[in-house]
């Protein structure tokens, strides 16, 4: 007789016929994890909550706006002032997206640092860049739908980024804006996306993690699992690890949506659009800033090619380039914690996405330096683009083959235990842990 | 027996090859209207024109017009704009143009040209003589500095191409149709 894994028989005849139960269980209660992860791993859970905390906000909010451009702006303001807790849904959406977007971008620093996107893992980590993609249209259509200015001149300036196509640039343009100018047709499209795409990017997501589950997580060290002592089962270990990361995350969620709700918004986002007057100084959202940087730090023309083009075809490939980076990187070791010379170029990269963030905000021809006329901003932006690509299209594939890396560990549980005097494998986790920090 | 089922198999690839071929076509039959729903609907496409009344803009001053849902500029240029214009060594610009072929020449103190840069589409400053006109005493795009001049050419920043003129005519001595 088969074992019996449940004990419930109506649990036992569901799971008979269809095996939802078996499937939790393996996947998400006995699931064997690395029993060294440090915090970093928490942020794939943290940005499943963000998910469908936007997705539940959204909805709501679908209820009481209305996609049309002589009455979009007005719903937003009878959201914010009439509809009972309008407010706080919008606020919680709102900056919900920009802690999506820092989580996520944790999440992948944190898969560049540990080489989470090495083999066995390369479709794992494109379908992450996938989601990335699919994150980034969406915030971008949600951010037209409450009319504002900075909604429509973005827009504006984001769809016409097609022009730059030559031959069918501008058709293909107009087609996608239904209209020769952004307008009701615009806005109505972008509602039904903006509504579409994160059920998508939930598909997404589950093929992300079947493709994890397959091999399990990486770890800090970057070794493979070898022997059972190295694991620890999902339940509770880490159930308990993401949910204290959880508490940590919902509390500066919590701050921006009650003390700060439009620090990371554009006030001028509260004046209603006018198709007339373009705003005088336009600029992103904080998590565009580096891709709007690399898309204005290219002023010159290349042959024939027009620096318009060029501006969205480096852009483009800022993205992109993510994509490949498990077949740039030759080095065979995953983890920065044994790669001497990587490890220095990571935090190297890491400054200069946040110098073109800076980039981004400033006016191109602002000087850097006061007294400094050669160095403004576009040219700050230009160096940072150089750098950006060159980490990845020259540092990438030339680290791993001059680089010595240091000894590996033989074992997930060998190093650890050699550090503490024995000892159960939660305080063990939570050594490496400390370790991680030094 | 081999023999047979050989031309067999012929008939049932060709069978198979060609309804696959006919369901194709069908399919992008169908698609098409699909993708071309998202297209500039009827009612957009409906041409029209524009006409204004142009007596009262002020030498150096330029008005912002709607055509075809579009903005743009119609300035009325002072004779140093025109003779800046004028001036200038078309060979050395990016979007080569003579003024002359940029205004028309029975009153060329009228520019008339679109109000949305040619990077990605802002509306440059520059209307009213009190805002930023840039380098070149023309336009200014405050979105990522594009300059351009007092015919409406491009001269420095970003963007590729000089403004475009569109269809004009002066029906009467003050009033302009655009289209
Ligand atoms: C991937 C998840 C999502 C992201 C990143 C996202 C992002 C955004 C952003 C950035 C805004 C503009 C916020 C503002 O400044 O007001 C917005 C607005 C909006 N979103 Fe989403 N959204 C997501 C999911 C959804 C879903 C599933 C719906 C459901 C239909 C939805 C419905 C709306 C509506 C109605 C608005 C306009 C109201 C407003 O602006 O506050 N969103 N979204
Ligand atoms: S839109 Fe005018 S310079 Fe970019």
């Amino acid at each position: 007789m088969e074992k019996k894994q449940f004990d419930n028989k109506l649990v036992q005849w569901v799971d008979h016929r269809l095996p939802v139960f078996s499937y939790m269980n393996a996947e998400y209660n006995e699931f064997p994890m690395p029993k060294n992860l440090n915090y970093f791993w928490n942020f794939g859970a943290l940005a499943t909550v963000v998910l469908v905390t936007m997705i539940v906000t959204g909805i709501l909010l679908a209820m009481q706006y209305t996609p049309h451009t002589t009455l979009a702006f007005g719903s937003i303001e009878r959201i914010m002032r009439d509809v009972n807790y309008g407010w706080l849904i919008r606020y919680i959406h709102a900056n919900g997206a920009s802690m999506f977007f820092i989580v996520v971008y944790i999440h992948i620093f944190r898969g560049l640092y540990y080489g989470s996107y090495k083999a066995p893992r390369e479709l794992l980590w494109m379908l992450g860049v996938v989601i990335l993609l699919l994150m980034m249209a969406t915030a971008f259509m949600g951010y037209v739908l409450p009319w504002g200015q900075m909604s429509y001149w973005g827009a504006q300036v984001i769809t016409d980024f097609f022009t730059a196509i030559p031959i069918i640039g501008n058709p293909l343009t107009e087609w996608l804006r239904g209209d020769f100018v952004i307008d009701n047709a615009t806005l109505n499209r972008f509602f039904s996306l903006h509504y579409l795409l994160p059920f998508v990017i939930v598909g997404v997501v589950a093929l992300h993690v079947i493709a994890l589950h397959v091999h399990g997580s990486n770890n800090p060290d970057g070794i493979d699992i070898k022997e059972p002592q190295d694991t620890i089962p999902f339940n509770p270990y880490f159930t308990a690890k993401d949910s204290v990361g959880l508490g940590v995350f919902l509390i500066i969620f919590a701050f921006f949506v009650f003390f700060a709700p439009n620090y990371l918004g554009h006030p001028d986002n509260y004046i209603e659009a006018n198709p007339l007057a373009t705003p005088a100084h336009i600029v992103p959202e904080w998590y565009f800033l580096p891709f709007y940087a690399i898309l204005r730090s290219i002023t010159f023309d290349i042959f024939f090619l027009e620096a318009k083009l060029l501006g969205v075809i480096a852009m483009g490939a800022a993205v992109m380039i993510l994509l490949i980076v498990p077949w740039l990187d030759t080095s065979k070791v995953r983890s920065a914690r044994y790669r001497p010379l990587y490890r220095i170029f990571f935090w190297v990269l890491l400054v200069d996405c946040i110098i073109l963030g800076i980039v981004g905000v400033k006016s191109p021809s602002d000087l850097v330096f006061p007294g400094i006329s050669w160095f403004d901003y576009k040219t700050l932006g230009l160096i940072g683009t150089i750098y950006y690509f060159g980490h990845f299209l020259f540092l990438m594939p030339v680290l791993g083959l001059i680089e010595t890396p240091r000894p590996l560990p033989t074992s997930i549980s060998k190093p650890v235990i050699s550090l503490s005097s024995g000892g159960g494998s939660a305080p063990i986790g939570a050594a490496a842990a400390k370790k991680e920090k030094a | 027996m081999a023999d047979k089922e050989s031309t067999h198999h012929g008939r049932r690839d060709f069978l198979q090859l060609t309804s696959i071929a006919v369901g194709a076509v069908g399919a992008a039959s169908f698609g098409w209207p699909l993708v071309f729903s998202m297209d500039k609907s009827a009612e957009v496409k409906a041409l029209s024109s524009t006409e204004l009344d142009i007596a009262s803009i002020q030498p150096g001053q330029a008005i912002l017009v709607k055509w075809r849902k579009k903005p743009y500029f119609v300035r009325r240029r002072t004779k140093d704009e025109i003779s800046a214009a004028v001036k200038v060594e078309v060979a050395s610009l990016r979007d080569p143009e003579k003024d002359s072929a940029r205004v028309n020449s029975d009153r060329p103190e009228w520019l008339v040209v679109g109000a949305n840069c040619t990077h990605f589409g802002c509306i440059p400053t520059g209307a009213k003589s009190t805002e930023n006109r840039g380098e070149f005493g023309g336009f200014y795009c405050p979105c990522h500095g594009s300059h351009y001049d007092t015919s409406g050419r491009i001269r420095k920043g970003p963007a590729p191409k000089n403004l475009p003129v569109p269809p004009y005519k002066f029906v009467s001595d003050n009033i302009l149709r655009i289209g």
